[in-house]
């Protein structure tokens, strides 16, 4: 059996199930060996499609292997792997199992052979990566788990209803380039928008992301929005919309970055940011730009990780992470300082640093494809993503003003799965040719050129100086503790707007139908059926005789015997009734005799 | 961190404003360095607004004052709440 080999996923939740078993010692062992089985699983799978089933008469397959798959493959391995590292403190199986399952639904939605397939792990990441924000166990994030999952759901059945449809129009579930036209595609399209963080479909990333556990955290930030933009650069390469989309996202994220005040919640901005370089470059669909969103994907997985690993260390020692309540800690976390630094270098593409080496191939393709005003807004978002993220968090956590805290520095595990990817990052920014060697287009882009690396520290050089002269002149926006109200308004508020409707409206024309049949006709009626002679004759009468026949309704009451004033209950009535139809029934039943 | 040991509290590296003055003066030099750059360097021109001298320097320096600007004086005032605004 040398080429025995079962889906990458199946290693994931398999071990998952098996977790409860372990405690101790024993389970950080069984943790860590997880990806590494997982990976001497992967590298023996060869390219093709593998795994056959069939669901409603649709031939599928569990496993499609080639070089874009892989690629993600590599890079949820990895990130799963340091991230155990980092949470092999915490006590609580649950972060563990549901962190696996993810990344078990991660890896089959990336490695899906067809539609069916990805649809299935895609669900199966909604479900198991709500537990991630769950499990922090605070009020605010079973909230925001719900909302999270929710919107996740939705955005399923938009999906799958695309699925059917797509599936309907072209009578195959494969699932290889589709691109816009049919009905179909746009609900897949809007599907894939939804995990993807579109603008207005993105607040479930700001809302959950700053609220989940701290490992959760770390865990959500590589896998959903990633494996989005996979299937978009599988089903949606060369779409002219997604350029704006992207750019949409690179740009207006980091408004509100600047202005928030949870350091997690910045970098959750950050992130739609950074995948709006990711969808620009599908958008574009070149061979270039293609491998570049590739490559920033790798990249942006490691730094990401990173800096919310740097933060979760910061929320950890000191239960504290907005900017109000820290500053000055560099001098008791001094290696977490560090390694956040060096993850705040990779995301702004410093030379040497990874975000250099592939959001450049980005930028190019903009370039080679003449799009001045993209290219501008991306450049405009290199400098805004160098001020919030780059600036801004390791300032305001680490250095800024003292906040007379005082915590330890951050575990040593923690420690050690930080300076891994801090490892990754500048390995990755001095070394490109690793990463470009993984990528599906040959790369044939040189990022270290002599202009390249000058314009790229002008750009960074200059807006640190435009950060240090507004810090120091008073105009740069103090940060003050609030809520900023962003498109998740639109359901956690609007749904006052929901329930006015349901409350107004609707329920008051049902009270009114309601009060038009149980009590104001039946009442009619009674009195009518009282005596409908006088009731007919009142109608059709002058105002004298009204008031005798009037007299003559209540003589005629009066003059009722006592016998005959009994009340009937309703549920005699009804006895009575079907008394009589059992009666009916019978006589019925013997007829037929 | 270098930290050298004063009687009883630690001093750290930025607790003396000598050493933030420092830092500054030598990023200041750097800005003025790399501005400077511009001139020598052979550029691979793809945009004519790539041909402005201190173009990349210029736009990142703007880009930042127009994106604090715009946050503080026209988002903040739009969406900022109190913090206990959806509880």
């Amino acid at each position: 059996m040398n080429n025995f080999f079962i889906p990458p996923a199946f290693v994931f939740i398999i071990a998952a199930a098996f977790l409860p078993l372990f405690s101790g010692k024993v389970r950080s062992v069984y943790l860590l060996l997880i990806p590494v089985v997982g990976f001497a699983n992967l590298i023996n799978i060869p390219h093709g499609n593998f795994w056959a089933y069939s669901f409603l008469d649709y031939g599928l397959h569990l496993i499609r292997v080639d070089k874009v798959s892989l690629l993600f493959g590599y890079a949820f391995h990895l990130i799963t792997f340091v991230t155990l590292i980092y949470a092999l403190n915490f006590k609580r199986n649950m972060e563990y199992v549901a962190g696996l399952i993810y990344a078990g639904g991660a890896l089959g939605a990336v490695f899906a052979g067809d539609l069916i397939t990805l649809f299935i792990f895609w669900e199966l990441m909604t479900i198991s990566s709500t537990f991630l924000v769950w499990a922090r166990g605070t009020e605010s994030s079973i909230g925001s788990g719900y909302r999270y999952m929710l919107v996740h759901l939705l955005g399923g059945l938009v999906l799958l209803i695309g699925i059917i449809l797509h599936g309907q129009e072209t009578g195959s579930m494969a699932f290889n380039h589709i691109g816009l036209g049919t009905v179909g595609s746009y609900f897949i399209f809007f599907g894939f928008g939804v995990n993807c963080a579109w603008p207005f479909l993105h607040s479930w990333l700001t809302d959950a992301y700053p609220e989940a556990s701290i490992a959760g955290t770390v865990f959500l930030s590589a896998f959903t929005t990633k494996t989005a933009v996979y299937a978009l650069a599988r089903g949606y390469a060369g779409t002219d919309a997604l350029i704006w989309i992207g750019v949409g996202m690179a740009a207006f994220p980091i408004f509100y970055a600047v202005i928030e005040n949870d350091l997690r919640r910045v970098l959750a901005y950050s992130l739609i940011n950074q995948v709006g370089f990711m969808v620009v470059g599908i958008g574009i669909g070149t061979e270039l730009a293609v491998n570049g969103a590739l490559a920033h994907v790798f990249t942006d997985i490691m730094f990401k990780a990173l800096l919310f690993m740097g933060m979760g260390a910061v929320l950890y020692r000191t239960g504290k992470i907005k900017a109000t309540e820290l500053g000055g800690l560099y001098k008791y976390m001094p290696y977490t300082t560090i390694f956040t630094i060096v993850g705040a270098a990779s995301i702004s593409a410093f030379p040497l640093f990874s975000a250099f080496a592939s959001k450049s191939m980005v930028m190019s393709a903009a370039v080679h494809e003449s799009l001045y005003f993209v290219w501008l807004v991306l450049l405009f978002a290199s400098a805004g993503v160098f001020h919030h993220a780059g600036i801004k968090i390791p300032f305001f956590a680490f250095f800024g003003h003292d906040s007379g805290l005082k915590p330890k520095e951050a575990p040593m595990n923690m420690l050690i799965a930080m300076g891994i990817l801090a490892f990754l990052n500048i390995f990755i920014g001095t070394f490109p040719s690793f990463l470009y060697n993984l990528l599906p287009y040959p790369v044939e882009y040189k990022p270290y050129t002599a202009d390249h690396v000058i314009f790229q520290l002008q750009i960074l050089l200059f807006s640190a100086l435009a950060f240090t002269l507004l810090l120091r002149a008073g105009i740069y926006p103090a940060e003050i503790r609030s809520t900023n109200i962003d498109s998740d308004w639109t359901y956690r508020r609007g749904y006052r707007a929901f329930l006015w409707l349901i409350d107004k409206p609707v329920l008051g024309f049902m009270n009114y139908m309601k009060k038009l049949f149980f009590e104001s006709i039946p009442g009619k009626l009674k009195h009518f059926s009282k005596n409908p002679m006088a009731i007919i004759m009142l109608t059709f009468s002058n105002s004298e005789s009204r008031k005798h026949i009037t007299d003559c309704i209540i003589n005629e009451e009066d003059a009722y015997l006592e016998s005959m004033n009994i009340h009937w209950s309703i549920g005699l009535s009804v006895i009575l009734i079907i008394a009589f139809l059992v009666i009916y029934l019978l006589v019925f039943m013997i007829s037929l005799l | 961190m270098s930290n050298n040991t004063n009687q009883e509290e630690k001093k750290y590296i930025f607790d003396n404003p000598k050493n933030l003055k420092r830092l500054l003066t030598v990023f200041y030099s750097l800005c003025v360095v790399f501005f400077a750059l511009d001139i020598f360097v052979y550029k691979h021109i793809y945009f004519d607004s790539e041909k402005w001298p201190g173009f990349y320097s210029v736009y990142g320096f703007v880009a930042c004052v127009v994106l604090v600007l715009v946050s503080k004086y026209i988002l903040r005032p739009l969406v900022m709440r109190k913090e206990d605004y959806y509880e």
